[in-house]
């Protein structure tokens, strides 16, 4: 048994804090999330270089490996530093969903784009009314000639007004929430039809709301079989549900250390405020809240990495999520309590680590979904 | 023992609820529920209708043109409020400054002061919090120096609420720093538009900037704009801050926002087919607070009877105030988890008076988010709920 990261892994977590380090303060990122396009393309540019983009992937798509402890050593570090680049929707989600579902042609042609930080991808999956039930699926898919017209809405669409090719999820045949007759297209964003509602989620993520109204793709465009794709869309969006959760760890140990630092400086009443044995019990709890939910997510990734079956993978992930989420209010809203009034304020990096952890605690899925669906795996 | 009101009182409470049905105009009323705040006129118009009603200043003696209720017409007024939606009105005139002008003023304050705080001619707001003296506020450093006829004040404040809308400011300032902190504390009244004074607006979380920090810069204020004696500030203060802690459970909106609760998770598709409502582990938490309301509304009540028969406010309030705020911050919880993905847009435009852009998601769902966040504030302001579990530790447990 062996808890500590390997060689690789340390390298990947020191690469990601030396660009933080250097180009990834919270000024900057202010400034990211200030522009039109919500992310920096040199930033991108650079993580592919630096070979991040390949890490979800397996080598013999060309890519690190696809491992989702490594996944998680990432996902951390991102999290402490509130990255807001679409990583997961571009490469863990929209990627993720290539490698499952596509062709090898679809494979070959794509990935390596990707992979290369020349493709933006959008995974367009829930829906106004499906909330985290991912066969409920309305948007539907009908056969005209060769091609296929796809009408309906989707929400939730992370990067989905930055995507050059959406990846939309629609039911070809069967009622709204069938486990089969699930499919996904790929459509060009600037598909007659399509329109994109744009907008920059609680934590500085651009999202998009997405209508789809009589939008004609050829049938090459599916990826994989039709009506097959439910079970790959599950697989891939608990690997995204895994990256949060890892991202949420990190952001929550982040606010557990600054807390800690800023009850040492605050000063009332003639002494600091982390000398009051009523707020060290809570920082104490802070620390043990932080400690599970880290210990849950490398769980979750093992058991993805390893060789349990489907629903045994899915049963750790939805373990893993729930309990975080568990963590993510109470750290959260710790954070924000003993800090005082000046957590409240946009000014203070602390308040939209919470915003960020309050976003990943929906993503996916929340708490009670989690819950339920780990009973009733 | 019974919690029944009488006849007179249960007539009463006809009487407001007649009031607001029709007075409380619709066009706020629909605002209110919708998640969008009323502008500062809709707010004063709102206090004039109230005013012309006689209702404006509840808590004011009748001699100063109050109501003159007792403790149980309060409550009731306050209830039938907070199940309308109405909101109170501004308090840092009327339940903040003006029970320290009329306790510890001069005759000539009361007459220049509180009759345009009752009309809400006159727009206050709060100069006590420094940003190194919040739980901790006997530790302010504001100083106000004395120069002939005037005071010269410098110094900044923080957490001051409205400031961009206001025309007078009370603030708590360091007039003598040779004694003991609370020994060195005046209270002084300051116009706005004095110079030297500039605002800077503090964007919480919400996105929205309903705070400022207000800068003091040689500001000469004349001295009989001073309460009482100077360095008795601290002793005034105290009256202004009890004056903070009462009507702080919001019993009356919980009871409000509960209802929107259970309509809205009627109203929400669980993503199985059912709704929000059928789903075992929301309505057990739906459950949960409604019990706890009912705790704290019987909590309020009997504080209310010991209070009606002539018993002072005691550090019960503060019980009040932790489960009221706690109880509040549940409930922005359950609008999140009911609104699932639809509270993640941060679009805090939508809801300004006057946007006129495409709203994102549906009916105010984006907005559960931003009072989540906002709303957090309720177990820091008013005297932190640290602050109150220490009241009741040391006044009631006497530890």
């Amino acid at each position: 048994m062996d808890f500590s990261n390997t060689e690789e892994q340390q390298m990947l977590q020191e690469s990601v804090q030396k660009f933080v380090y250097k180009s990834y303060d919270f000024d900057t990122r202010n400034k990211i999330i200030a522009t039109e396009k919500g992310f920096s393309d040199e930033n991108w540019e650079l993580f592919a270089e630096l070979g991040w983009l390949t890490v979800p992937f397996q080598e013999e798509d060309g890519g690190f490996g696809g491992s989702a402890v490594d996944l998680v050593v990432m996902m951390e570090e991102f999290g402490k530093a509130m990255l807001v680049e679409p990583f997961v929707a571009t490469t863990v989600l929209a990627g993720g969903l290539i490698s499952e579902q596509g062709s090898a042609q679809q494979k070959a042609e794509l990935l390596p784009k990707i992979m290369e930080g020349k493709l933006q991808l959008a995974c367009a999956y829930a829906e106004p009314g499906s909330r985290f039930n991912l066969a409920n699926i309305k948007t539907s898919a009908v056969a005209d000639g060769d091609n296929i017209v796809l009408n309906g809405s989707k929400t939730a669409v992370l990067n989905g007004s930055n995507a050059e090719v959406l990846l939309v999820v629609a039911r070809e045949s069967g009622a709204a929430t069938d486990t089969t007759g699930v499919s996904v297209f790929m459509v060009d964003a600037t598909s007659a039809g399509v329109s994109i509602q744009a907008f920059a989620n609680v934590d500085g993520k651009k999202s998009a709301e997405i209508t789809l109204k009589d939008v004609s793709v050829s049938a090459t465009a599916r990826l994989g079989e039709a009506g097959s794709a439910l079970s790959a869309l599950t697989a891939v969006v608990d690997r995204a549900t895994l990256a949060v959760s890892a991202e949420a760890v990190g952001a929550m140990e982040a606010m557990l250390h600054k807390t800690v630092e800023y009850s040492k400086t605050r000063k009332q009443f003639g002494t600091a405020i982390g000398t009051f044995q009523a707020l060290q019990h809570r920082m104490a709890d802070m620390f043990i809240e932080c400690q599970l939910a880290r210990s849950i997510a490398i769980m979750a990734a093992m058991k993805l990495d390893g060789g349990e079956d489907a629903t045994e993978k899915s049963k750790s992930v939805s373990a893993a999520k729930s309990r975080i989420g568990k963590a993510i209010n109470k750290v959260g809203q710790e954070a924000i309590q003993i800090h005082g009034g000046i957590a409240m304020t946009e000014e203070l990096d602390v308040g939209h680590l919470f915003k960020l952890v309050t976003a990943a605690e929906i993503m996916f899925g929340n708490t009670d979904y989690h819950t339920e669906r780990f009973a009733s795996l | 023992m019974n919690a029944d009101f009488t006849a007179e009182e249960l007539q009463f409470e006809q009487e407001v609820r007649e009031f607001l049905q029709n007075d409380f105009p619709a066009e706020y009323r629909e605002k209110v529920d919708a998640g969008i705040r009323l502008s500062k006129e809709e707010l004063v118009h709102w206090q004039k209708i109230l005013y012309k009603k006689g209702w404006a200043a509840p808590n004011w003696p009748a001699e100063y043109g109050g109501t003159g209720w007792t403790a149980t017409q309060k409550h009731i007024f306050a209830t039938e409020m907070g199940l309308i939606g109405a909101p109170e009105p501004v308090p840092f005139g009327m339940k903040m400054v003006a029970p320290v002008i009329m306790a510890y003023g001069s005759d000539e304050q009361k007459q220049r002061f509180l009759p345009d705080i009752l009309e809400s001619n006159v727009w206050w707001c709060q100069g006590y919090s420094e940003p190194n003296a919040g739980s901790d506020l006997a530790s302010l450093k504001t100083a106000a120096v004395r120069d002939g006829d005037e005071y010269v004040v410098n110094g900044s404040k923080t957490w001051n609420t409205y400031g961009q809308y206001a025309d007078w400011i009370f603030c708590l300032v360091r007039t003598d720093n040779s004694v003991k902190k609370q020994e060195g504390i005046s209270f002084l009244l300051i116009d706005m538009k004095t110079p030297g004074i500039t605002l800077k607006p503090i964007v919480l979380l919400d996105g929205h900037a309903e705070v400022n920090e207000v800068f003091f810069d040689d500001v000469r204020v004349p001295a009989n704009n001073l309460i009482g004696e100077e360095n008795k500030g601290w002793t005034y203060a105290k009256v202004l801050l009890t004056h903070e802690r009462t009507n702080i459970s919001g019993v009356p909106r919980g009871k409000r926002r509960l209802a929107a609760l259970k309509r809205l998770a009627k109203n929400t598709d669980d993503g199985f087919g059912g709704t929000m409502l059928d789903n075992a582990s929301f309505r057990t938490k739906l459950a949960e607070l409604e019990i706890e309301l009912q705790a704290l509304e019987y909590s309020e009540l009997r504080t209310l009877a010991a209070l009606s028969v002539g018993n002072a406010p005691g550090p019960e309030s503060s019980i009040l105030k932790i489960v009221g705020t706690e109880l509040a911050q549940e409930m922005d919880e359950m609008f999140v988890d009911l609104a699932g993905y639809h509270c993640l847009p941060f679009v805090p435009e939508q809801f300004e008076d006057g946007f006129q852009g495409e709203a994102i998601g549906p009916g105010n769902s984006a907005a559960a988010a931003l009072t989540y966040f906002n709303n957090r504030k309720l177990s820091i302001f008013g005297g932190s709920n640290e602050i109150q579990r220490n009241i009741i530790s040391k006044a009631v447990l006497g530890l």
